[in-house]
């Protein structure tokens, strides 16, 4: 008799359970609308807006006069972990001080080889680098992820020291 | 090996050789478990390592401490935070280097939210590799909050490289105590919900009550540490035990269990997961003023000669940094204690004499992950 009480108390323990459960899943079945944190992705790209910090890719970035902060230091090259960037650099006679400057000539970036660890951004003494929120660089040719970052026929801001 | 046995019903059957993975999804990633069966029942698992060994220590050997950082964040990836702080504090020890509060205060807010949002995925995979989808659903919902308060204040969803050696890359973001709080104030409500779908459910309950029973003694020989430990009654908080960062300023208690059995080590990692959100909540009001960089520390850190550790409390257990140092600006040798090995080769001890079914369930609670094994 005993075995059998168990029995069944067994099974209705085993049904209120089961049912505590539905509940959970009842409650947001009928309040479908309440939270919703997944996103239409590429329907949304209009209106996605990354945050701020997000890391997607370096950039060096230029003005409207065309011209960068970057003086060649290799200091971003230095503190780079995997060797992703590469700056080629030359040196020009200031025309003013008569002094030879060194310029960059190609601030080469190889994206693929890229960990968006921030170390390059925070070690750049003038700021000329920064990281940007875009993504999507999926390509088909691995020869694409490997950019010049500086514009053609860009020169460096006068005031960086 | 393959040898003849007989049964208690004089049934001559064969002993069997069965590759578990390296593709199974309940084994997290690609490790490979070789059973060795009879019928259904595990005499023996040999773990098979080394699918994704990236020699993290090696090319640790040849980067300055400020890369090295970056690295860890690859290994335990869940616990990237605590990884990250394990080679800043050792850093920092080894140059005699005392960081500001509010350093201290927001390594161990992240390190928390760090904890909760690895204990968040590891029940709702926990419940998948028992037939329930229904767990991932949730889990992944409540992980969302805590993965956007990262990307705005780090700037990345899981390789966050937060903390450098002497402070943090980036002062917290205007943001953040908000969104923490609100995280908190939903996910404090959320909680119960995990113990309503699968803590109280009946077939959860009778397929990891009384399994995978792993003796105090045992845990404290294969050196299994973190909650799995914890559930057998071995206390090793390393938070409690060797504080670091705000960890002594704090009140929490450390989740000691006594059965060691698979549902132990369950609800070791579900109440932990309160724990974690009191700590937050006694921190995240008063985050002190301060530097949020050590100055003295230089951006080419050479560390003295000699040997130096460092352990930190990761989600599964203890993390240790073993640095030697010759004087120069990169380690001469560096090795990671890390939780996961130790935690997966006392599967074979706990398994023996149990299903196939019971193994993926043990597995799933000593919560592997497999980089941080290989490194």
């Amino acid at each position: 008799m005993n075995a059998i009480t168990s029995y069944f108390k067994d099974i209705f323990h085993a049904i209120k359970t089961l049912l505590t459960g539905m509940r959970v899943t009842g409650y947001y079945f009928s309040h479908a609308r309440k939270e919703i944190i997944t996103q239409q992705y590429p329907e949304n790209r209009d209106t996605l807006k990354m945050f701020d910090r997000f890391r997607g890719i370096v950039t060096l970035t230029h003005d409207e006069n065309n011209e960068h902060a970057c003086t060649g230091c290799s200091a971003c090259e230095i503190a780079c972990p995997n060797g992703t960037i590469e700056i080629i650099s030359d040196r020009e006679e200031d025309p003013e001080t008569g002094k030879k400057k060194k310029i960059i000539d190609k601030f080469i970036y190889h994206y693929s080889m890229c960990t968006l660890c921030n170390l390059c951004i925070i070690s750049c003494p003038t700021d000329a680098i920064k990281m940007d929120p875009s993504f999507e660089y999926a390509t088909f040719d691995r020869k694409d992820l490997t950019m010049i970052l500086n514009k053609p026929g860009s020169k460096i801001r006068k005031d960086v020291k | 090996m393959i040898e003849e046995v007989e049964t208690k019903d004089a049934i001559k059957t064969q002993e069997y050789f069965v590759n578990m993975g390296p593709q199974h999804p309940s084994t997290h990633g690609v490790l490979r478990l070789m059973l060795e069966l009879d019928g259904e029942i595990i005499k023996k698992v040999t773990p098979h390592i080394g699918y994704i060994h990236r020699s993290i220590e090696k090319m640790s050997e040849k980067d300055s401490y400020r890369q090295i950082v970056h690295l860890t964040d690859r290994m335990d990836y869940l616990s990237n935070h605590m990884n990250n702080e394990a080679v800043c504090l050792l850093v920092e020890n080894a140059l005699e280097v005392e960081v500001s509060d509010r350093v201290k205060v927001i390594r161990t807010i992240m390190s928390e939210l760090t904890r909760l949002s690895s204990h968040q995925l590891w029940w709702g995979v926990m419940g998948m590799d028992l037939g329930a989808l229904t767990t991932f659903l949730y889990a992944f919902r409540d992980r969302e909050m805590i993965n956007d308060i990262f990307e705005e204040t780090c700037g990345a969803r899981l390789t966050v490289n937060y903390n450098v050696p002497g402070g943090v890359m980036f002062d917290i973001h205007p943001n953040f105590q908000q969104r923490v709080k609100d995280f908190i104030k939903s996910f404090k409500t959320k909680l119960p919900e995990y113990d309503d779908l699968l803590s109280n459910n009946v077939i959860f309950r009778q397929r990891t009550e009384g399994v995978g029973i792993l003796s105090k003694e045992d845990a404290i020989s294969y050196g299994v540490t973190g909650p799995t430990g914890r559930a057998s009654g071995f206390s090793n908080d390393t938070r409690k035990h060797k504080p670091y960062s705000a960890y002594d300023r704090v009140e929490f208690k450390e989740i000691l269990m006594d059965k060691g059995d698979t549902f132990s080590r369950y609800k070791a990692r579900i109440l932990e997961m309160w724990e974690s959100v009191s700590i937050i909540e006694q921190l995240i009001d008063n985050i002190p003023e301060g530097d949020i960089q050590e100055p003295s520390v230089k951006q080419v850190i050479k560390l003295p000669k000699g040997e130096f550790y460092q352990s930190v409390e990761t989600a599964r257990g203890e993390l240790g940094v073993y640095v030697v140092s010759d004087g120069q600006k990169s380690p001469y040798r560096l090795k990671f204690r890390s939780p996961g090995f130790s935690n997966l080769f006392v599967l074979d001890h706990m398994v023996r004499g149990y299903k196939i079914a019971d193994l993926v369930a043990m597995m799933s609670t000593i919560d592997l992950v497999i980089p941080d094994i290989d490194r």
